[in-house]
């Protein structure tokens, strides 16, 4: 894709007026502002932020579980952690973190002066903080914070609620309205501010997978409002969708939430792919291998995510014709999915790579996701799955495709464009360090979990018996290993903001995309003229 | 831009560009309450789906008429009954015979006993859930206590009655069907 472009820098410094080119000062700008570099940013600290918060309770379960028998936390307590856990790695660590990669990347990708909808863009980030305010505030009230695990199931939520469903259920609301917000306006920025030329099917894949993802948080999150608000009603009103006495089904929960939950799945896995589409051409100086194959796979995988929920519900007495379709559906999953791994594999191949830090995530992306996808195929098949539910060989899969895939995808980003963001080169020794210090830990911590899983340690308990107790303290000490690790990066994002070599409009020689066009770091506003794309 | 030809016609380009973003806009915002409303819809949606599949072990909750032609004594089909109590209703519930032999087309009664073993009245509901799921929609009640509530005072007892056949086009691999009732204290809400 060759590119002309105009962005005459000179020109839009003598405008004035209603350009606000000179921004706010202190909080204000960040309270005011509707740029979208600006609220990128603030996405992303708070994502980060969050996925500090969130991993200081996984700390706390991983210190509960080093040894067998209670020490450090109540089971009370630890059902709190664990559900804590999930609901802010969820909703406030993953997804917000890509929707500031979403805000900071896209317009300046498909050549937009900003997101199409600035004022909208403000107010979904900042309704986030008080969602997690509220969600967090309930660990200070005398019930405690939700303890019925982030899935929420009736009756735990309903029924045996400790008292802190209301503020799960509002809380959980307004990071459903933000998601919508953010969603709406990624697909009416892609839709309407692409700059002239650049077709659907000439779309850098990152904007091609955010757009699909997009219409799965619109599709879905509305769903999710929905069951959180049956939960209220079911818990407060005296209503009875859930209720089995009145006349309603606790099954009947599990269909509902896992109709949004598997779709929420991708949602935190097609932007990934997005990401590693981007960085593994880039530094294996190769175009990306099947572009148009990865669309169409993206999007097989949108679709599909909508059939296959009941595979978490293997063991709720479905009759056995629902679980081969089930099975099936969920197993086709594996073939767009492996259209993208080769693909992937065969852009790498006998490319000229080299190995800067976000290859190297990358890489390990592309290794620790496929071994997810993997253990995902064996949860897949009924009758195995009967073993598997609910043990730690779940609690493995899903955190091999949600950490070492979705998190490694996003610090595979964030290396890729720190230096754009930052105007500064990060220290690459550092880097290097976070990456090895997180690849060696983050596999400790979670590989022996597949063994505990399969020796029969079922999740979400603070004691297990004796025989597991040397896996347990060596995924312990992996999990306390990988949360220092991230204060390695923490470390080098603030020292490459202050300062540091000087980078230029392009630092890696194979990257391609408009973003690579403007100066570092990306001025204030860029594209007020559109680039025109051949 | 100075002149004033082409601002005209920018400013034209900027109106056509709102109204495309304000359509889109739109149409995604009914995508939302569409979805919203799925959300609500999948709740009857479920309750005819699981109807008419007997999914989930659900039973009529409405009385069957007998309309069995004959009856087939090649088959027997054992017919389990279960009672638990949910939590928090301190009544005493367990079925006076633990398991029939029926055949099918037969038409079968049997008793379940009830004490409410606390100092206050309390009304309990009682719901069935069978076993296998798909034999459900081949148990019928005639008459079951499951489709009103039981009101009992402190310390009163009740039998109560269950008629049943069993589909003669039963499956042939089910030989046994597994009725079990849960019994859920809903004294507030009949109040209210």
């Amino acid at each position: 894709m060759t590119t002309d472009v105009i962005n005459d820098q000179s020109e839009h410094d003598s405008h004035d007026g209603e350009h606000h080119d000179h921004k706010m000062t202190g909080l204000k700008r960040w309270l005011y502002t509707t740029n979208h570099k600006d609220i990128g940013s603030m996405y992303l600290w708070f994502s980060f932020i969050m996925f500090l918060t969130g991993g200081v309770m996984a700390l706390v379960i991983r210190a509960e579980l080093f040894q067998p028998g209670l020490q450090i936390v109540e089971p009370d307590f630890f059902n709190q952690m664990t559900t804590v856990h999930g609901l802010i790695m969820v909703f406030g660590a993953i997804m917000p973190a890509f929707t500031g990669l979403a805000n900071w990347m896209l317009p300046m990708m498909v050549g937009a002066p900003d997101m199409a909808l600035p004022r909208l863009n403000n107010w979904s980030f900042w309704i986030l903080p008080f969602a997690f305010a509220i969600l967090l505030s309930s660990f200070f009230m005398e019930s405690g914070a939700p303890n019925f695990g982030w899935t929420f199931y009736a009756p735990l939520s309903t029924t045996y609620s400790n008292g802190s469903t209301a503020f799960f259920v509002f809380a959980v609301h307004i990071m459903g309205i933000s998601s919508i917000m953010g969603a709406i306006n990624i697909v009416v920025t892609i839709m309407n501010m692409r700059a002239p030329g650049m077709t659907y099917m000439k779309m850098p894949l990152f904007v091609w997978t955010f757009f699909i993802t997009a219409y799965l948080l619109i599709a879905v999150m509305p769903v999710l409002a929905g069951t959180v608000t049956m939960v209220l009603t079911d818990t407060y009103f005296g209503t009875s969708f859930f209720d089995a006495a009145g006349g309603g089904d606790p099954v009947m929960f599990q269909h509902i939430f896992w109709f949004f939950g598997h779709p929420e799945v991708y949602i935190m896995i097609l932007p990934a792919f997005g990401i590693v589409s981007t960085t593994i051409p880039a530094f294996s100086r190769k175009p990306l291998f099947g572009y148009s194959s990865m669309v169409y796979a993206t999007a097989s995988i949108a679709f599909l995510s909508f059939i296959v929920w009941a595979h978490h519900m293997f063991t709720t007495g479905m009759p056995l014709f629902g679980e081969l379709f089930f099975m099936y559906c969920t197993m086709l999953i594996a073939v767009p999915t492996g259209v993208k791994v080769f693909n992937w594999a065969a852009t790498m191949w006998r490319g000229s790579i080299s190995f800067e830090t976000p290859m190297l995530f990358s890489i390990a992306f592309v290794i620790l996701f496929t071994i997810g996808g993997f253990s995902g195929l064996m949860l897949a098949m009924t009758p195995v799955d009967f073993q598997y539910h609910d043990t730690y060989f779940v609690v493995a899969h899903f955190h091999y495709v949600l950490v070492t895939g979705a998190l490694f995808s996003i610090f595979a980003g964030a290396y890729y464009w720190l230096p754009k963001w930052t105007g500064y080169m990060y220290n690459d020794t550092l880097s290097k360090w976070h990456f090895w210090c997180s690849l060696v830990s983050v596999n400790l911590l979670f590989f022996p979990m597949h063994f505990l899983g399969l020796a029969g340690m079922p999740r979400r308990i603070p004691d297990y018996a004796l025989q597991f107790a040397d896996f347990n303290k060596w995924v312990s000490i992996g999990g306390f290993a990988f949360g220092i690790s991230q204060l390695i990066f923490l470390v080098l994002v603030i020292k490459c903001i202050k300062g540091g070599e000087k980078a230029p409009a392009k630092p890696w020689d194979g990257a391609e995309g408009l973003e690579w066009t403007v100066p570092s770091p990306a001025p204030y506003h860029t594209f007020e003229t559109p680039p025109k794309i051949d | 831009m100075t002149n004033g030809k082409s601002q005209n016609k920018l400013s034209k380009q900027a109106q056509t560009h709102d109204a495309s973003v304000k359509k889109t806009v739109k149409k995604l915002m009914l995508i939302v309450f569409g979805m919203f409303g799925f959300g609500f819809a999948m709740v009857p949606l479920y309750d005819v789906f699981c109807d008419i599949t007997g999914l989930n072990g659900k039973t009529s909750d409405v009385a069957a008429s007998y309309n069995a032609v004959g009856i087939d004594t090649e088959r027997t089909i054992t017919v389990q009954f279960l009672t638990r109590t949910a939590k928090g209703i301190p009544w005493q519930f367990e079925p006076m015979i633990n398991e029939v032999k029926v055949h099918p087309g037969e038409r079968k009664t049997v008793k379940f006993y009830a004490k409410n073993e606390s100092v206050s009245d309390i009304v309990g509901q009682a719901v069935p859930s069978v076993s296998p799921g798909r034999a459900a929609v081949y148990f019928q009640k005639i008459e079951c206590f499951c489709f009103n509530n039981q009101p009992l005072k402190a310390s009163e007892d009740v039998e109560m009655g269950l008629q049943f056949y069993v589909d003669l086009d039963l499956p042939d691999d089910v030989s046994t069907i597994t009725l079990s009732y849960t019994l859920y204290d809903i004294t507030s809400s009949v109040d209210s």
